[in-house]
C-alpha cells in the first residue's frame, strides 16, 4: 500500500515536470523563435484578462483581443502552438484511456481504438464526404470533416455492440472488430477508385494524422467530451477492477456486466472518436501508454492507473506532436509516423515480456 | 429448517432444459456436494444457483426467499462463488485480488474502511495464506491460486458459498487443506456449502449430503451413507471397465481376461501389490484362500474372477482347499505372496505344502515370476503370449 502510494506521487511528479517542460519547449520552438520572458508575459497577460472576463461578462474582450493582436509572435502563440499543443495534450490522454477502457474490456493488451476498426469506419466517412460530398457541395470545410470522421466512428462502434449482444467470446468480438476494420477499408478503396487526384491527397493526408491547424473552437470542444469522459472512465474504477477477475467473478461480486460492458464501450468509443475527429488515426498510443504507465505504478489498480495514463497519454503525445513539428523543420511528418516509431517498439518488448513470465 | 433449496428447478442453455426436477435442499453449516460424470451438467446447476446461468424453471431459495427477484448487490451479499474459470488479472497482489471480496460493501468507489482491510486479512488467515498478501496473483501455483480464490469468497462473508471443483489441478495435500477449510466454515460461521466435487471418496468423507448427477434428473440425493451403496459408484460414472471400492475409497483398473495363468496364496494384505502388478502386466490370475474380510479380497475380487474365498471367521475347509488345487493346477505356476501362515489359515499351509510335493514352481515374487516366464520363453514383457 505505501509502496504504491510512493510509486504514484513519484509518478506524479515526473509526469507533471515532464508535461511542464514539453508545454514550455512546444511554445518556444518552431520556425519563429520566441523568447522565453515574451511568453510568460503574454500568457500572463491573457491568462488575467480572461479570468476577469468571466468574472464581468467580457468588459475586458478588447484588452485580451489588443494581447492576442499585438505582434506576429503573440499571434503565433495564442492561435497556432497554445490551441495545438492543448489539443494534443487532451486527445492524446483521451487516447490512451480509450485503449484502457478496451484492453479492460477485451481482456487483452493489444486491444486498442484502432483494433475495433473505429478508425476505418471514421477513414471510410471522410473518404465518401471528401470524394462524393465535393462533386454536389463543393468545398468541404473542415467541420464537416470532423462531424463525418465523428459519425463514421460511432457507426462502427454501434455495429460493434450490436454484435456484442450476440457474441459471447471476447476474442470473437474482436475478430469481427477486426473484420469490420477490414470492410471499411475495401469501402474506402473502392470510393478512391473513382475520387479525383487532389481529394485522394486530401483524404491521404488526414489519414496520416495531424495535431496542425488545431484551433480554440476544437480545443475547447474535445475539452467538454474528453474530460468528461475521463471522470466517468475513473467512476467506474470499481467495477474496472472487479472485472479484471473475469465476467463470472465479476457478475457474483455485483456487477451488472451488461450493462457495465455497453458503457465501457460506448465510452472509450466516444473517446477514440473525438480524437480521429480532430487529429485523425493516431497508432499505438492507445497500447503503449496504457502499459507503460501500468508498467511505471506496478499496480492496476484503475482509481490510480486511469488518471496517470491520462496525463502519461497527454505528455506522449505532446512530445511526438514536437518531434512531428520540429525535428525536420520546415517539413511536418504525420503524427502517426512519430507515436507508431515510439509505440510499436513498445509494444514488442511488452509481447516478449508477457510470453516470459505468463506462458 | 432448509436455509438452501431448490424446488423443481431446471436448468440448462438457451432456454432448452437439460436436466429438471432437482429438488434438494440443506440447512445452514452443512456441506452438500454434486457428483457425477464430465459433461452431467454438475457446472449447469451450480452457475444456475449462483444467477451466472437463466433457470429454465422452478425455484432456489436462500432463506426461504426465492432469489430470482434479488438485486445483484443482495445476491453478493449472500452468496459467493469459487469458480473453474482460471483467472489471470496484471499486476494484482493476492491481498487485492481477495479485498474484491468486499466489493458490495465498500463505497462508490471501492474504498477500503478499516474493518474491510481486518476482513481481507481473517480471510486470509483462514485459508493459511498470511504470508501471501504481498506476493503478486500470477507467480502463485495453482494450490495457492485457489486458497487465495477461496479466501476471496469467504472475504465476502457469504451465507452460502458455490465451489465448481474446487480440487481440480491440486495435489492430495491441497485438496486435503481445501476441504477441511470448507469443513472449518460450515461448522465455525454456519456457512452453507454447495460444491462439486470429482474425487468421491473426499466427497463421501467431507459431505453431510450428496447429489449423484446424471442423465435429464439427478439420480440420487442423500446422506454419503444412503449414496454410497454397493454399484451406486459404477452405474454413476458408467464405469465398466474398473472398479471402485466404497469402504476404502480406491479404484481399480479393469480384470485381465482369459484363463488363470498363475495361482497367488495371499491374505493379510501381502497379496494386493501382487495383483496390481499382474493386472498391470495384463495376466489373468486365481487367487486364495481369502477370508471375505482379509484386506487383499476387496482387491483380489475386483482384478480377478476366480477367488476361492472362505467365510468371515469361520474356518477353511477341505473344499475350499480342493477348489484351490484345482486353479493352482489349471494355472501351473504359484506365487507365495509372503503371507504368513497361522492357524486360521492353516489350509494355506497344507496347499503350499501339497505344491512342494508336486514339485510346482513356487515363486516368492511377481517379478521373479515374470522373470522366469521370460526366459522359459513364455511371455513378452507385457504378458503377451510368444
Amino acid at each position: 500500500m505505501k509502496q504504491t502510494r510512493k510509486r504514484f506521487l513519484t509518478t506524479m511528479v515526473i509526469l507533471t515536470v515532464l508535461l511542464a517542460w514539453g508545454l514550455v519547449l512546444n511554445i518556444n520552438l518552431g520556425s519563429v523563435h520566441i523568447p522565453s520572458g515574451d511568453i510568460f508575459r503574454m500568457v500572463w497577460d491573457a491568462a488575467r484578462y480572461q479570468v476577469l472576463n468571466l468574472f464581468t461578462g467580457g468588459a475586458y474582450g478588447p484588452q485580451l483581443e489588443e494581447v492576442i493582436g499585438a505582434s506576429t509572435q503573440s499571434k503565433i502563440l495564442f492561435s497556432i502552438r497554445m490551441p495545438r499543443m492543448m489539443l494534443a495534450a487532451i486527445l492524446g490522454g483521451a487516447l490512451a484511456v480509450s485503449g484502457f477502457l478496451l484492453q479492460t474490456f477485451f481482456r487483452n493488451p493489444i486491444a486498442g481504438p484502432f483494433v475495433l476498426g473505429i478508425s476505418s469506419g471514421a477513414k471510410l466517412i471522410v473518404g465518401i464526404t471528401l470524394v462524393f460530398g465535393a462533386q454536389y457541395i463543393g468545398k468541404i470545410s473542415s467541420a464537416a470533416l470532423i462531424a463525418s470522421a465523428f459519425f463514421g466512428s460511432l457507426l462502427v462502434v454501434s455495429a460493434v455492440l450490436l454484435f456484442s449482444q450476440r457474441v459471447h467470446s471476447m476474442s470473437m468480438l474482436l475478430v469481427v472488430g477486426i473484420m469490420i476494420g477490414y470492410i471499411c477499408s475495401a469501402a474506402t478503396d473502392f470510393c478512391i477508385a473513382f475520387a479525383k487526384e487532389h481529394d485522394i491527397a486530401n483524404l491521404a493526408g488526414w489519414s496520416m494524422g495531424s495535431f496542425s491547424g488545431a484551433n480554440w473552437g476544437n480545443v475547447v470542444f474535445s475539452a467538454w467530451i474528453c474530460l468528461p469522459g475521463l471522470g466517468m472512465a475513473w467512476l467506474l474504477s470499481k467495477p474496472i477492477g472487479a472485472y479484471a477477475l473475469g465476467e463470472g467473478y465479476a457478475q457474483s461480486l455485483g456487477v451488472n456486466v451488461k450493462l457495465f460492458r455497453a458503457v465501457l464501450i460506448l465510452l472509450s468509443s466516444l473517446l477514440s472518436a473525438c480524437v480521429t475527429a480532430f487529429a485523425g488515426p493516431i497508432s499505438f498510443v492507445g497500447i503503449a501508454v496504457p502499459h507503460i504507465t501500468k508498467t511505471m505504478l506496478k499496480t492496476s489498480r484503475p482509481a490510480v492507473v486511469i488518471p496517470v495514463t491520462y496525463l502519461s497519454g497527454a505528455v506522449f503525445c505532446i512530445y511526438c506532436d514536437l518531434i512531428a513539428r520540429t525535428f525536420f523543420s520546415p517539413t511536418e511528418l504525420a503524427i502517426g509516423t512519430v507515436t507508431a516509431a515510439f509505440g510499436a517498439p513498445v509494444v514488442i518488448v511488452m509481447m516478449l515480456k508477457r510470453r516470459s513470465t505468463n506462458m | 429448517m432448509e436455509y438452501f433449496k431448490t424446488e423443481g428447478l431446471a436448468v440448462g442453455y438457451r432456454g432448452r432444459s437439460l436436466i429438471h426436477d432437482i429438488n434438494i435442499g440443506m440447512e445452514k453449516g452443512k456441506i452438500l456436494t454434486l457428483i457425477g460424470p464430465n459433461g452431467a451438467g454438475k457446472s449447469t446447476i451450480l452457475k444456475t444457483i449462483t444467477r451466472h446461468l437463466a433457470r429454465i424453471g422452478g425455484t432456489v431459495a436462500i432463506g426461504g426467499k426465492d432469489i430470482q427477484g434479488w438485486s445483484a448487490k443482495e445476491m453478493a451479499g449472500q452468496v459467493a462463488v469459487v469458480l473453474t474459470d482460471r483467472i489471470r488479472p496484471e499486476l494484482m497482489t493476492c491481498g487485492e485480488v481477495v479485498a474484491m471480496g468486499r466489493y458490495p460493501y465498500t463505497n462508490a468507489m471501492g474504498k477500503m474502511t478499516a474493518a474491510d482491510k481486518e476482513a481481507v486479512l481473517r480471510a486470509l488467515q483462514r485459508v493459511h495464506a498470511i504470508e501471501l498478501e504481498k506476493q503478486d496473483f500470477s507467480t502463485l501455483s495453482d494450490g495457492q491460486r485457489q486458497r487465495i480464490m477461496l479466501a476471496r469468497a469467504i472475504c465476502q462473508e457469504p451465507q452460502v458459498i458455490v465451489l465448481d471443483e474446487p480440487t481440480a489441478y491440486l495435489d492430495i495435500r491441497f485438496k486435503i487443506e481445501l476441504l477441511d477449510i470448507l469443513r472449518e466454515m460450515a461448522h465455525e460461521e454456519g456457512t452453507a456449502v454447495v460444491m462439486s466435487l470429482h474425487e468421491i471418496d473426499l466427497a463421501s468423507k467431507i459431505s453431510d449430503y450428496m447429489v449423484c448427477v446424471k442423465g435429464d434428473t439427478i439420480a440420487a440425493f442423500g446422506t454419503p451413507e444412503e449414496i454410497m451403496k454397493e454399484g451406486v459408484i459404477e452405474s454413476l460414472y458408467g464405469l465398466e471397465k474398473g472398479n471402485y471400492n466404497q469402504l476404502y475409497g480406491s479404484v481399480e483398473f479393469g480384470r485381465p481376461e482369459g484363463e488363470p495363468r498363475v495361482f497367488v496364496v495371499a491374505g493379510g494384505g501381502y497379496g494386493t501389490e501382487v495383483y496390481r502388478l499382474l493386472q498391470k502386466w495384463q495376466i489373468p490370475f486365481a487367487t486364495g484362500i481369502l477370508h471375505e474380510n482379509d484386506i487383499d479380497c476387496p482387491v483380489a475380487s475386483a482384478l480377478s474372477g476366480h477367488v476361492v474365498t472362505a467365510p468371515a471367521f469361520e474356518e477353511m475347509t477341505k473344499e475350499q482347499l480342493e477348489k484351490a488345487l484345482e486353479w493352482m493346477q489349471k494355472a501351473g505356476t504359484l506365487i507365495h505372496a509372503g503371507t504368513p501362515i497361522g492357524s486360521t489359515n492353516r489350509v494355506n499351509g497344507q496347499l503350499l505344502e501339497l505344491a512342494e510335493e508336486m514339485r510346482f514352481p513356487i515363486y516368492r515374487s511377481a517379478g521373479e515370476w515374470l522373470e522366469a516366464q521370460r526366459q522359459n520363453g513364455h511371455c513378452g514383457a507385457q504378458g503377451a503370449e510368444v
